[in-house]
């Protein structure tokens, strides 16, 4: 007892944030870390560390700790398990550290609390080579203290009024260039020809060739016009990030006094802000579209950074309506697997363990709405039925090159694109087996469907196969 | 024009053989399927006209389907829509809905441009249908 309050430096894991006996509480926030130590420290001594780091700690001995109820405050790093390397030889020297931390280090409702306090100051530790936040298991009691998507699938879909199959949209192409007027004419044009959705870029905000408050004149005219030649509710996706607030609700204000159903902000405007915008959009009745712009500078490698299941999971507390979640077959990364957790971590209000889909934890949402997903970057007509099969019913898929690159036209692109989607769930409910008949339900529907056909040409056998950069540790076999 | 409300707008008219088969699927998940028609198909006209009462625990399609039939003979030149209902926590909600009869004729809908201040528009969606008094909008 004396030593350990001794002034000087003492292992982390002797000063308590090593405890294999710690039983979890219910209410304790928890964390899987990947950690790569570096050569001679012991994986409990960096699994403490970090435990250490994120909670109470210091490199030394501070006695001022004993003023405080400092077993309770501590992060308790409580097992350590060494990942297996893919061919089950040798591991790759990396281990997942379980750390516990009691609920009362976080402020209530805070996203940028709780991200300064478990990633603040941890990740550049010289103990460690790499470093990489897996997972987090946010309990019911935390959960309850935020706000939650604004309105969530369930309002969306009654808001749009629109069930029974995936949403479609397009993200406005080229993203940087066009002037209002034309840009209105993709919108319109997408959306007459039966998407649900168009969206801004992330990266269209208010530059020289097109302003912000031109770009949402032009675009709710076509989003009005294309809704009474359908007779379907429609929506454009108005991009309001911007550098202050005061910008973002300025632009966002002009947006609902037009009439629009949604706003749009990027990651890069912070948690605070989209906490901000969340509170705003509810208050307002506007869903709230949410771009990843720059997760995959910290997201995408295996041994270090955060991984994106932890920004959904993020995400649905501070409270967006959309996020996009990958969408396996499309150009960006992502791999079976992680998608499927992103997906759930997303959608359902309680997530069991699941290593196949890198799950660490059970997640229970206690009646959090739901986010909706949103699959964007290089999908087609032609994959309809992987889509389906892969992401689910609840999920928008955007086909932003596979709309607009149509050689018919954009109508003709969206048109292709919704008989695609249409056939599919009528297939799947009338109990075919889609997913192998797919390519031929989607060629027999293609027989009445000229913009069907011309998309199949263009695109039916466009593929991107690489191999993923990411993906749980365990592979299940196919059987 | 066309009206794409629903799941199946963009597909040639389903058959009664093809209704029947989304039933099964409805009644199959437990959901409730209830019939409702309307002579307003504004966009956000939620509140069509209910033929009865949501079917609760209905197992066989073809129950549900006489009803569809039995309400395109009363109102012909009507749109009627089925939807399936999913009571279960967390979704309670429309989990199906599509359209099994429209009128012959769809004269669709008028937008209408309220010119504002500074280069603002106030739209409204005006279904031409509605130029006629309620039960008398689509020549049967």
């Amino acid at each position: 007892m004396t030593q350990r309050w001794s002034a000087g430096v003492l292992q982390y894991a002797e000063m308590g944030y090593w405890q294999p006996d710690y039983e979890p509480k219910p209410t304790d926030v928890l964390a899987a870390f990947r950690i790569t130590p570096q050569e001679g420290v012991p994986p409990e001594e960096a699994g403490a560390a970090v435990a250490g780091e994120s909670s109470t700690a210091t490199w030394t001995v501070v006695w001022t700790d004993r003023l405080t109820a400092h077993d309770n405050y501590q992060a308790k790093c409580y097992r350590i398990e060494p990942v297996p390397s893919p061919d089950g030889q040798r591991g790759p020297n990396q281990y997942i550290a379980y750390i516990a931390y009691d609920l009362d280090l976080f402020e209530e409702g805070s996203i940028a609390n709780l991200s300064s306090s478990i990633i603040g100051n941890v990740f550049g530790f010289k103990a460690l080579k790499a470093l990489r936040l897996e997972d987090m298991r946010i309990p019911p009691h935390y959960a309850k203290t935020f706000q939650g998507p604004a309105h969530g699938i369930v309002m969306e879909r009654e808001y749009l009024n629109k069930y029974g199959r995936p949403l479609l949209g397009a993200t406005v192409k080229p993203k940087l260039g066009l002037s209002a007027r034309n840009y209105g004419r993709v919108v319109y044009e997408a959306l007459k020809g039966g998407l649900d959705f168009t969206k801004d870029d992330e990266n269209i905000n208010s530059q020289p060739f097109m302003r912000w408050r031109d770009r949402f004149v032009h675009c709710i005219e076509a989003v009005n016009k294309a809704q009474q030649e359908t007779g379907e509710v429609k929506g454009h996706y108005m991009n309001v990030t911007a550098a202050t607030m005061e910008d973002m609700y300025e632009r966002a204000e002009f947006a609902r006094d037009l009439g629009s159903i949604i706003v749009m902000i990027d990651l890069t405007i912070g948690y605070t802000a989209i906490q901000s915008m969340a509170k705003w959009a509810r208050r307002n009745g506007m869903i709230l579209h949410l771009h990843r712009a720059g997760h995959s500078t910290y997201t995408r490698q295996k041994n270090h950074g955060v991984n994106f299941r932890v920004i959904a999971k993020w995400m649905r507390l501070a409270g967006v309506d959309h996020i996009h979640a990958g969408t396996v077959v499309g150009k960006l990364e992502g791999d079976p697997g992680s998608v499927a957790g992103y997906y759930d971590s997303l959608r359902v209000n309680t997530a069991r363990p699941d290593p196949a889909k890198g799950l660490y934890f059970e997640q229970d949402w206690a009646s959090l709405p739901a986010v909706m997903p949103v699959a964007s970057g290089g999908i087609h007509a032609g994959q309809m039925h992987q889509l389906l099969h892969l992401l689910g019913e609840d999920v928008i898929l955007q086909f932003g090159g596979g709309t607009i690159g149509h050689p018919m036209g954009i109508a003709a692109g969206a048109t292709a694109n919704r008989v695609a989607l249409e056939t599919m769930i009528k297939a799947r409910n009338e109990g075919r087996d889609y997913l192998s008949e797919g390519p031929d339900i989607l060629k027999q529907a293609a027989k009445r469907s000229r913009e069907l056909d011309m998309a199949l040409a263009t695109w039916g056998d466009v593929t991107f196969t690489y191999e993923s950069t990411d993906t749980p540790d365990v592979v299940v076999t196919p059987s | 024009m066309r009206i794409t409300q629903g799941t199946f707008s963009y597909l040639p008219d389903l058959t009664d053989a093809e209704i029947a088969a989304q039933l099964q699927y409805a009644l199959d998940n437990r959901w409730a399927v209830s019939v409702e028609f309307t002579d307003d198909p504004h966009p956000r006209n939620n509140l069509w006209d209910m033929w009865g009462l949501p079917m609760f625990d209905l197992i066989d399609a073809a129950g549900a389907l006489r009803e569809v039939n039995e309400c395109r003979k009363a109102y012909p030149s009507r749109y009627i829509r089925v939807n399936a209902y999913d009571a279960t926590k967390g979704r309670q909600t429309t989990a199906l809905s599509f359209i099994v009869n429209r009128p012959a004729d769809e004269p669709g809908f008028r937008l209408d441009r309220s010119e504002g201040p500074d280069r603002r528009i106030t739209y409204t969606t005006h279904p031409y249908a509605l130029d006629r008094p309620a039960g008398d909008r689509y020549p049967s």
